[in-house]
């Protein structure tokens, strides 16, 4: 949109970099109030909760960049990468709490959830699909897997739908919050499938236009 | 199928003389208090209760995690909606029927029923969510309301029913409803008759707040906290197993007994352990080991002899 003041090209950098620092502001805050108690409750499972739900807040986002350009004509996609990663380190983090926090190291008990449990089950397995596409995340994975590396990167998607899945999967009574993250997902998801399409036919439309030669022949 | 056994009567469980007549003495003083308790009723009002032997000795949860920290779903999904959104729920004038398979059905008054022998007893509460409290209540036995109403031989079930006003309830009303109401509870009639049974009317020496129940619940310190149904306008005993909300919600992960179990895991967590509530923060130990029937297996097993406890959990 043409209302949108365009950042200068020198903040660039800086604006990414603040991202990063904002993006990790809720999980500073959470684990401070956890240490000092100012959590209510069950504190563990609260930041725990705060670690997910952070995680697909930036799934999200990074999964709207491109509709965002697409359909409103807004350039974020050099905060794209950030997102991602943002919503990678979200999904460590709250696996970790879980470890650590919540199980004590008990590793008995974390296989026997990560086996016997399918919402724990596709939990860790977004989270595992989720450790290529941030190791290669650099410029230098992007140029030397070149066409391989955008086939990698469409995990997202996956990564996305077993995320919202994870979330509604684990709450007892699936309530306004998990369904307006399937919602988000599902619209972005769709919109993957639908681009294809209405590109064709926007090209469609273009090749349609009378040509000077065809009126004559019909 | 559950084998019947009369309820025992351990010999710790007859009223000392002493506090039958304290208690004689309390029920004086209460008829007195009755009134002033009816002038000012929607605030927490000091409840008067004698001891009881059921004061499990465990570290209490705080006051504030036990009315800020909690399912009422009638008033949201989120643990803090119960007490964010429950200001407008009128606990008072209130009347609970009880009905069905009794000789004596009638209605009775929370007057009355606050003028029952009340006694202070600290249970521990273990949600089906692996998270658990030690709470001091304030109630009575189940028991005692039952004998007024004298139940018939054929009974064998007590229903309960949790009162509906979506007007009171956000919960209940608006585009998205999380359980069919009214939320319904059961337990068999042996259950009910246990002494551990409580009509909790109070909890931390004052009335119960509208978040925990108001104005009277039921505690089954024994199972999940699911069957402790909130806010009861209607009991009924009957001879057929009654149907219990989150049974209905969902059968495969909530069952009728809910004993609390940590060998029968709910399908999507261990119930193993536990959170205390309100301990430890972040980095103290606070997860424990659950006990089977959460500690109350030398008062309530008996209950359960030659059932299998993985198929009736």
């Amino acid at each position: 949109m043409s209302a949108l003041p365009a950042l200068p090209r020198k903040y660039h950098a800086a604006s990414i970099w603040l991202l990063y620092a904002v993006g990790l502001l809720p999980a500073v805050w959470g684990f401070w109030l956890g240490a000092t108690g100012g959590l209510p409750g069950n504190p563990v499972k609260e930041f725990e909760h705060l670690l997910g739900l952070w995680a697909l807040r930036f799934l999200v986002a990074t999964l709207a960049i491109t509709p965002l350009r697409d359909l409103f004509g807004i350039n974020w996609i050099r905060y794209r990468r950030a997102l991602g990663l943002l919503a990678f380190w979200y999904v460590l983090m709250h696996f970790l709490t879980y470890m650590v926090l919540d199980q004590y190291l008990n590793f008995a008990a974390i296989i026997d959830d990560i086996v016997r449990r399918p919402f724990i089950t596709i939990g860790m397995a977004a989270f595992v699909m989720l450790i290529p596409l941030a190791l290669t995340s650099n410029n230098w994975s992007i140029r030397r897997l070149g066409l391989r590396w955008v086939k990698l990167h469409r995990l997202v998607y996956v990564i996305a739908a077993a995320g919202v899945l994870h979330f509604a999967m684990s709450v007892k009574v699936v309530g306004l919050e998990p369904w307006t993250y399937i919602t988000l997902v599902a619209l972005l998801l769709l919109y993957r499938l639908l681009r294809p399409i209405l590109r064709n036919r926007n090209r469609g439309r273009r090749t349609d236009a009378p040509l000077p030669g065809r009126e004559r022949s019909a | 199928m559950p084998i019947y056994r009369p309820p025992r009567i351990p010999a710790s469980e007859i009223t000392p003389e002493r506090c039958f007549l304290n208690r004689r003495a309390f029920i004086a003083t209460a008829a007195g208090g009755m009134l002033a308790a009816t002038a000012a009723p929607a605030l927490a009002s000091a409840l008067k209760a004698s001891e009881s032997r059921y004061k499990v000795d465990e570290k209490l949860t705080p006051e504030k995690d036990v009315t800020t920290y909690n399912n009422f779903y009638e008033f949201g999904l989120g643990k803090g909606d119960p007490a964010a959104n429950s200001a407008n729920f009128k606990p008072t004038p209130w009347t609970v029927k009880v009905d069905g398979l009794v000789g004596k059905p009638r209605e009775f008054g929370l007057e009355e029923l606050l003028a029952m022998p009340l006694e202070d007893r600290v249970y521990r509460m273990r949600c089906v969510e692996a998270w658990s409290m030690v709470i001091p209540w304030v109630g009575f036995p189940l028991a005692a309301l039952l004998d007024k109403v004298e139940p018939l031989g054929d009974a064998k079930y007590v229903a309960f029913e949790t009162v509906v006003r979506p007007e009171q309830m956000p919960g209940q009303s608006g585009y998205f409803q999380s359980l069919p109401w009214p939320y319904v509870e059961g337990l068999r009639l042996d259950e009910a008759r246990n002494p551990l049974t409580l009509l909790s009317v109070g909890v931390y020496g004052k009335t119960l707040p509208n978040q925990n129940g108001a104005p009277i619940r039921l505690v089954v310190p024994w199972k999940y906290g699911f069957k402790g149904i909130k806010s009861i306008v209607k009991i009924t005993l009957t001879d057929k197993q009654p149907p219990s909300t989150w049974n209905i919600s969902a059968p495969n992960e909530y069952g009728f007994y809910a004993n609390v179990n940590p060998e029968v895991d709910h399908p999507r967590w261990s119930q193993a352990s536990e959170n205390r509530i309100g301990e430890g923060g972040f980095f103290g130990a606070n997860r424990r080991p659950t006990l089977p029937f959460n500690g109350y297996a030398d008062e309530v097993a008996g209950l359960y002899s030659g059932m299998d406890l993985r198929a009736n959990f």
